[in-house]
């Protein structure tokens, strides 16, 4: 009945996974840890100490030359032109709909350089169509495929910056929220960047991926006295939605605008065209007529993907992401729901397997890390 | 490994038949599958089951499995105390019991499995 899968890819921390024990899965055609003390443990310990994520799966794509700001401009909603050289930014590169190819964070690395990194599940796809979206623009513009030359290790929580911190000497405390430096984390050469997926503080780290295990060791051992734990796919998963990150495949796709996507804030209407901006204006001036929105459910049951929400009894929307928060202990989710429903406090019916549950609109996000910077 | 005073089925359920009814749990294989369990939603007391009939759900945070009944009979009795503390089932899950069935009659043995072969199946 099945045929025999494609053999999965390896980040260069896999065999560290395997040795703690991780329960691996595949993921976008990688195998991946899904936990390893467990989903809620590595949940807990990111939101009250510090936790270290392998996702080196994750895609890395350059442009470069003269163009190439211009030509990143023209694929992308956000403005990177306001970017200055170490500093990065959350964008969307957009189809002529003003759809998702992918959501991506975009780093200037120089006047004219920039890296994007973009999810595991599209880096072929963005590839191509960065490649062509370069080419059509023309002028002197280069795209590479650069993901093979990272890696990239993510240390979240409220204790990752003094852990980092006996490792390197990049003024971590100058750095601010996405903003990055080139520097030495355990004698080892890195860019690293205040950014992550959890809705903490912490960092990302890119390196070589020669050098990812000993940096990874490193990590550990440095966080060892604060209890650090290695942290898989089920707890990032279960971090971002409290923090409502979207997650591609789930809260958007190539079927969802940036508006219905709730991500209004990262469509720099005055930097000049791009690709699906006048979709999009248009959208904005007759309204949207669905909009992602964050739920809590009231009655004893958990609204998971692909789930109904139902208005007066019939199917009106649809669950993009849900689960029990380990942290906060609710059941919350993300929805895709009719205009006529987005409105917090707005109840909402969910179809769990068979039965109707209630629930409510709640405002964004479920978490808010205590203010810190 | 797998306690020698029940029977199993191979959905991970585990049966202890007492003098008036049975208890029903999950092995240590499912709990260990499941992950963290953070909701089990349970029957009504009162409602007939058959043997191999869906009787609840039982979700971690990744995913919902579906509970079967091992043997036909009543529901006597759910374990309320799993609405706060579900990872029970995780902890102890040989100790942990979900439902209380009063059987209706022994079961035909094809469908339930011994400690050794039990053992053998999740090996």
């Amino acid at each position: 009945m099945s045929s025999s899968p494609a053999v999965l890819k390896k980040t260069p921390l896999h065999a560290r996974h395997q040795a703690l024990g991780a329960r691996m899965m595949p993921f976008a055609g990688w195998d991946m840890p899904v936990e390893y003390s467990g989903i809620t443990d590595e949940h807990v310990a990111v939101r009250t100490r510090v936790g270290l994520f392998d996702v080196s799966h994750m895609g890395e794509i350059e442009l470069a030359g003269g163009a190439a700001l211009a030509a990143l401009q023209a694929m992308t909603s956000n403005d990177a032109g306001r970017l200055t050289p170490g500093q990065a930014q959350y964008s969307a590169l957009t189809t002529p709909e003003g759809t998702f190819v992918d959501d991506l964070i975009v780093y200037r690395l120089a006047a004219d350089h920039f890296l994007l990194v973009v999810n595991a599940s599209n880096i072929q796809k963005d590839a191509r169509w960065i490649t062509a979206s370069a080419q059509a623009h023309g002028g002197d513009v280069a795209v590479v495929n650069a993901s093979a030359r990272y890696a990239l290790v993510a240390l979240q929580g409220p204790g990752a910056e003094a852990v980092l911190a006996t490792l390197t000497d990049i003024d971590l405390a100058g750095l601010k929220y996405y903003w990055f430096e080139h520097g030495e984390v355990a004698g080892l050469r890195c860019t690293v960047s205040r950014t992550g997926y959890t809705g903490e503080n912490g960092f990302e780290i890119l390196l070589p991926p020669a050098d990812a295990v000993r940096l990874w060791d490193a990590l550990l051992a440095a966080g060892a006295e604060v209890d650090i734990r290695p942290c898989g796919l089920g707890a990032r998963d279960t971090l971002r939605l409290e923090a409502c990150m979207r997650l591609y495949g789930n809260e958007m796709d190539e079927t969802v605008t940036v508006l219905e996507a709730g991500l209004g804030w990262i469509i720099a209407w005055d930097k000049g065209d791009f690709t699906g901006r006048d979709r999009l204006e248009a959208q904005r001036a007759r309204g949207v007529d669905r909009q992602l929105i964050a739920f809590e459910m009231i009655d004893r049951a958990i609204g998971r993907h692909g789930y109904a929400v139902l208005d007066q009894g019939r199917p009106a929307g649809v669950v993009t992401s849900g689960t029990q928060t380990p942290f906060l202990k609710k059941a919350i989710g993300m929805a895709m729901v009719p205009a006529a429903l987005v409105s917090v406090g707005q109840a909402l019916q969910i179809e769990v397997r068979g039965r109707v549950a209630g629930a409510r609109v709640v405002p964004e996000p479920f978490y808010k890390r205590p203010p810190r910077r | 490994m797998y306690p020698a005073d029940r029977q199993y089925t191979r959905d991970h359920e585990w049966v202890r038949v007492g003098e008036a009814e049975a208890a029903v749990g999950i092995t240590d294989f499912a709990q260990r599958q499941l992950g963290d369990v953070v909701f089990v939603e349970l029957p009504e007391v009162g409602r007939r089951v058959k043997q191999g009939d869906v009787f609840g759900t039982i979700e971690s945070v990744k995913a919902v499995s579906e509970l079967f009944s091992p043997i036909s009979g009543e529901v006597v009795a759910v374990n309320d105390d799993l609405g706060l503390h579900p990872d029970s089932i995780n902890k102890t899950p040989h100790d942990t019991w979900i439902v209380r069935i009063r059987p209706d009659g022994p079961e035909a043995d094809a469908a339930l499995l011994d400690a050794a072969a039990y053992g053998d199946l999740v090996q």
